[in-house]
């Protein structure tokens, strides 16, 4: 028993020491291309200001409700580097809550899509030639088949809209993607030899979809997933824009430049802030998707 | 040695149907095969190798005929539905090394899959029986921890050999296992094989177009052509006395590396045309448009068994 | 001396690392000679073909070495009298005919095309009518049955034997002089595979062709060569006449290599080699066989042993005969 226990350590140790020889490997080939490092660099520091924006912001209660007519209207100075609104508000203390809502939302939005979408999809492609099959690729062909913006806004205006319906709207149009992305990897690797001889040796269902299938696929997913974020930036900013996402005074970046795009051209700073945060957001995700991708096309 | 019967075939038929019609691969075929041997299953590309060996693993139902396993088992029911204990006893190893294991999976993982299923050994010995069965396999116990892609093909193929023994099996299906390979790494795989075979007891299937393998490690061997078997005989006498035409002219196209080699070839023959579209196969004998001593009977009927020892038996006309 | 290889070094460039495959190749084809090359699948037996008409692909450089071909060396060549070479002298059988066929033509197109251009390099327009008898006659050379039904097919509608036969037909147009067939019958039937070398045999034969058969298929090298080279990782380990190389093979790896080899008249295979080809991003520095082989000596370790004269027509490098 005890000797047993000796050399089943030594094993156990050797192959925590490979995992972490993996990660090693990824993060060599990741920062191999200096502009993911720069976009995941960006995302990290976004992400910090996002959670401490309490901290990082000058002027954290302009975030919401708040108002000082006296302040109002002021362009970029030293005070306020991106100016101030009709309200007299710090356009970049709001920019930093609204990178907050901006994680929020990708974070809301890819929790529920991904999961959704990667389960039905490995499920449909498994279940190829039966019913379980046509019911989860004829729901998502439907999906897809709706213009994505008019679903999306048919949905936030059915609902109370806010930002988080908004975002189950946003949610509901994008989990067929990865259905169909998830479905066609399946398909073409479920007849595979070493698929057959997991099942024939007798391995489960489950172990099947998440331990053969889905290690496979999950490199292109995850690149898809990373690519993605900007996306759901930019079309949650597209509803909060025509008025059926966050509502004011919520500080979210659509929601601003919705807003504040009233006042253009003279009081361009206002629009100009936020637009260019979500810029920015989507600039990182898609520089880190880049280098997402190199790291797993390499295999 | 206990010489029963492990494997019985009789009559079995497997029709695809495609664009093109119906491809009759398998179409009445019967063998049997007893414990402790290696049967070799011969022909060109197309005739329905691969597909007999995967009815048996139930990747798919039979048309008709019959398997029974161990005198209990019958194995027209598919793979899913077949008690552990059957996917326990049979196994199969691959052609392809490129694609019979995961590429996302350690070797550890890929071979303990199997022993955790079938409850081989204690969860916390699990590495010690991995280890144990590299060892046995000729791959040491760094091996574990490496993927698939940091193998060579033969190294590979040792791995799914590895991965097949397991489970403790009693029956193996292998697949055109070390025609991917080269001459080098092939040796070191055909004596695994032969040596875990001795000390294991194992059945073997073996499935392959390589005589010179066949030659090697197998006690029997059937020629199939188009879905039909056309001679059995022990290897001895196989190598000994060809008899079917189309055995004769597989024999005679080898490329021969002595010889001593060359001298077993018979005169005579020489390979011609084609293995025709399963969909239309030929009528009668459907060897007959490559024979070149074709006659009237073998285009219209079916050739009969003829008996040429106790073990030796050919289908053709010319013996009649 | 139609062809004399000396030193050749090839590499393939990637984004991260240099893969240096060919380590000083050496070879020699004398007219109308047939000569083997075998060895184990990514020993470079590809590269080195490939090389010989200067089509490696792009990632491919060669920083030294020289092909002397009918005294000329084509490393140094223009274009325009490489491409006079590949289309009039040299032609090459390719492994898998689906890569080398353009799927989206017609055979026939495709004949056309190579008849057309070896005709107007020797100054002749040839009009379609002559293209369609030239055409028709090379498929009747290579036995493809009704060759006006070939000729309209496109390369997925033949079988695996057809394609390489038209493979065949279209290397054979451009090789007056020298004709290389990388591994011809890999993917065939042993059947299909017999008939095809007969064939390449008996055209050889009649148009005295010099060839050289890539394979690591031995019995195919021993029918079908005079002489025989083996390659290794990217460095020749042995060269002899064919009889001899087979019958009293020198280096450690050749004598693996043939042992492993199953036989029809006994049983029982050698216990193969050990390991597997080094990796060519760093190589072993000495010989490259050193860390696979059974009989290793401190000096293969750190210096490539040089070529050894073993008898009037046997070359090995290896330092158990030095
Ligand atoms: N899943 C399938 N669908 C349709 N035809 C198939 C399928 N599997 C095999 N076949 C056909 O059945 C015949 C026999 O194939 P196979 O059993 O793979 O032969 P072998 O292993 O002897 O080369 C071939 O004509 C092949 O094209
Ligand atoms: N275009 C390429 N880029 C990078 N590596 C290559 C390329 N072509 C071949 N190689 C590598 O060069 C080595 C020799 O290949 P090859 O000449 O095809 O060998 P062989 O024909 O003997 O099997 C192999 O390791 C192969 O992976
Ligand atoms: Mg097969
Ligand atoms: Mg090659």
């Amino acid at each position: 028993m005890s000797g047993a226990t000796v050399s089943e350590v030594k094993f156990s140790e050797l192959e925590k020491k490979v995992k972490r020889e993996n990660w090693r490997r990824i993060w060599f080939r990741f920062k191999k291309s200096k502009l993911s490092v720069i976009g995941l660099s960006m995302i990290l520091i976004l992400l910090f200001m996002a959670v401490f924006a309490e901290y990082v912001a000058p002027y954290p209660s302009h975030a919401g409700l708040y108002i000082a007519f006296k302040n109002a209207y002021k362009p970029p100075s030293i005070e306020h580097i991106l100016g101030t609104d009709m309200y007299g508000r710090d356009v970049f203390s709001r920019i930093i809550f609204g990178f907050r809502y901006a994680f929020m939302m990708i974070g809301l939005v890819l929790s529920i899509v991904v999961p959704t979408g990667v389960i039905l999809g490995l499920i449909a492609g498994y279940y190829r030639g039966t019913f379980i099959e046509t019911v989860i690729v004829r729901l998502s062909d439907i999906f897809i088949s709706l213009p994505p913006l008019v679903l999306a806004l048919s949905i936030a205006s059915i609902l109370e809209p806010n930002i988080f319906n908004s975002m189950l709207a946003v949610s509901l149009m994008w989990w067929p993607w990865y259905v169909k992305l998830t479905y066609s990897m399946t398909v073409s690797l479920r007849n595979e030899p070493f698929i057959l001889a997991a099942e024939s040796q007798g391995a489960s269902t489950l172990h099947i979809l998440f331990r053969e299938l889905l290690p496979i696929e999950l490199g292109t997913i995850l690149t898809k997933v990373t690519l993605d974020a900007g996306w759901v930036i930019l079309i949650g900013a597209a509803i909060s824009f025509v008025g059926l996402g966050a509502q004011p005074p919520t500080p979210d970046l659509g929601t601003m430049v919705s807003e504040y795009s009233k006042y253009l051209p003279e009081y361009w700073w206002m629009s100009l802030g936020p637009a260019a945060g979500i810029v920015l957001i989507i600039l990182a995700f898609n520089l880190l998707g880049d280098g997402v991708r190199d790291v797993f096309a390499g295999e | 040695m206990s010489n029963y019967t492990i494997l019985s075939v009789s009559d079995l038929r497997k029709y695809f149907t495609t664009a093109e019609g119906v491809v009759r691969a398998v179409d009445g075929v019967s063998f049997n095969v007893k414990h402790g041997e290696t049967l070799a299953l011969v022909g060109e590309s197309g005739s329905g190798k691969t597909t007999t060996g995967h009815v048996i693993m139930g990747f798919y139902p039979p048309d008709g005929g019959k398997i029974i396993y161990k005198g209990a088992y019958e194995l027209s029911i598919p793979m899913k539905k077949r008690p552990l204990e059957l996917k326990r006893d049979i196994q199969i190893v691959f052609q392809d090394p490129g694609t019979s294991l995961n590429p996302k999976r350690l070797v550890k993982d890929i071979i303990s899959l199997p022993l955790l299923v079938h409850r081989i050994v204690d969860k916390r010995r699990v590495y010690e029986k991995v280890a144990e069965l590299l060892e046995y396999v000729g791959l040491s116990e760094e091996y574990m921890f490496r993927y698939p892609h940091e193998l060579g093909g033969g190294e590979k193929q040792l791995v799914a050999i590895a991965r097949a023994l397991a489970p403790n099996p009693s029956f193996i299906i292998l697949d055109e296992s070390t025609s991917a390979l080269d001459v080098s790494s092939q040796a070191k795989v055909l004596n695994t094989l032969v040596k875990i075979q001795n000390e294991l007891k194992l059945t073997y299937l073996l499935i392959t177009h390589d005589l010179g393998v066949v030659r090697n490690i197998s006690q029997r061997v059937m020629i199939m052509y188009l879905g039909k078997i056309y001679e059995e005989a022990p290897t001895e006498e196989f190598f000994k006395l060809p008899m079917h035409p189309y055995t004769q002219m597989l024999l005679s196209s080898i490329p021969t590396l002595s010889e001593e080699d060359e001298k077993i070839k018979p005169r005579g023959i020489e390979s011609v045309g084609e293995i025709p579209s399963a969909v239309k196969p030929p009528s009668g004998c459907r060897f007959h448009t490559r024979c070149p001593f074709a006659k009237q009977i073998c285009m219209e009927k079916d050739p009969p068994d003829i008996i040429v020892n106790n073990n030796h038996i050919v289908r053709c006309w010319l013996y009649e | 001396m139609l062809l004399e290889i000396n030193d050749l070094h090839v590499y393939y460039k990637s984004y991260w690392y240099i893969l240096k495959v060919l380590n000083g190749v050496w070879l020699r084809v004398d007219k109308g000679e047939r000569v083997g090359i075998i060895g184990e699948s990514g020993s470079g037996k590809t590269t080195l073909l490939k090389s010989i008409l200067k089509i490696l692909p792009q990632n491919g450089i060669i920083p030294r070495g020289e092909i002397r071909y009918d005294g000329k060396n084509i490393l140094k060549l223009g274009d325009n009298e490489l491409t006079k070479i590949r289309r009039k002298e040299i032609g090459i059988i390719f492994q898998d005919p689906m890569a080398a066929l353009n799927p989206v033509f017609t055979i026939k197109e495709q004949l056309y095309d190579i008849i057309k251009h070896k005709m107007m390099i020797e100054g002749h327009n040839p009009s379609s009518k002559e293209l369609h008898e030239q055409a028709v006659k090379i498929l009747n050379d290579v036995r493809l049955p009704d060759p006006e039904r070939v000729l309209k097919s496109y390369p997925f509608q033949l079988s695996g034997g057809m394609r390489q036969r038209v493979m065949i037909a279209m290397a054979l147009i451009s090789a007056e002089k020298l004709l290389l067939a990388d591994e011809p019958t890999t993917n065939l039937d042993v059947t299909i595979q017999d008939q095809i070398l007969k064939l390449i045999h008996k055209l050889v034969t009649e148009k005295n062709l010099s060839t050289i058969l890539v394979s690591h298929a031995l019995g195919m090298v021993y029918q079908m060569t005079d002489r025989v080279f083996v390659l290794y990782a990217g460095d020749i380990m042995e060269e002899a006449g064919t009889n001899e190389l087979f019958n009293h093979p020198k280096h450690p790896y050749t004598q693996l290599l043939i042992s492993s080899t199953p036989r029809l008249s006994s049983v029982g295979v050698g216990e193969g080699i050990k390991g597997k080809i080094p990796d060519y991003r760093n190589p072993p520095p000495g010989c490259r066989f050193a860390p696979r082989c059974p009989y290793v000596m401190d000096k293969c370790i750190n210096m490539k042993p040089g070529k050894i004269q073993v008898n009037r027509d046997h070359v090995v490098s290896c330092y158990l005969y030095d």
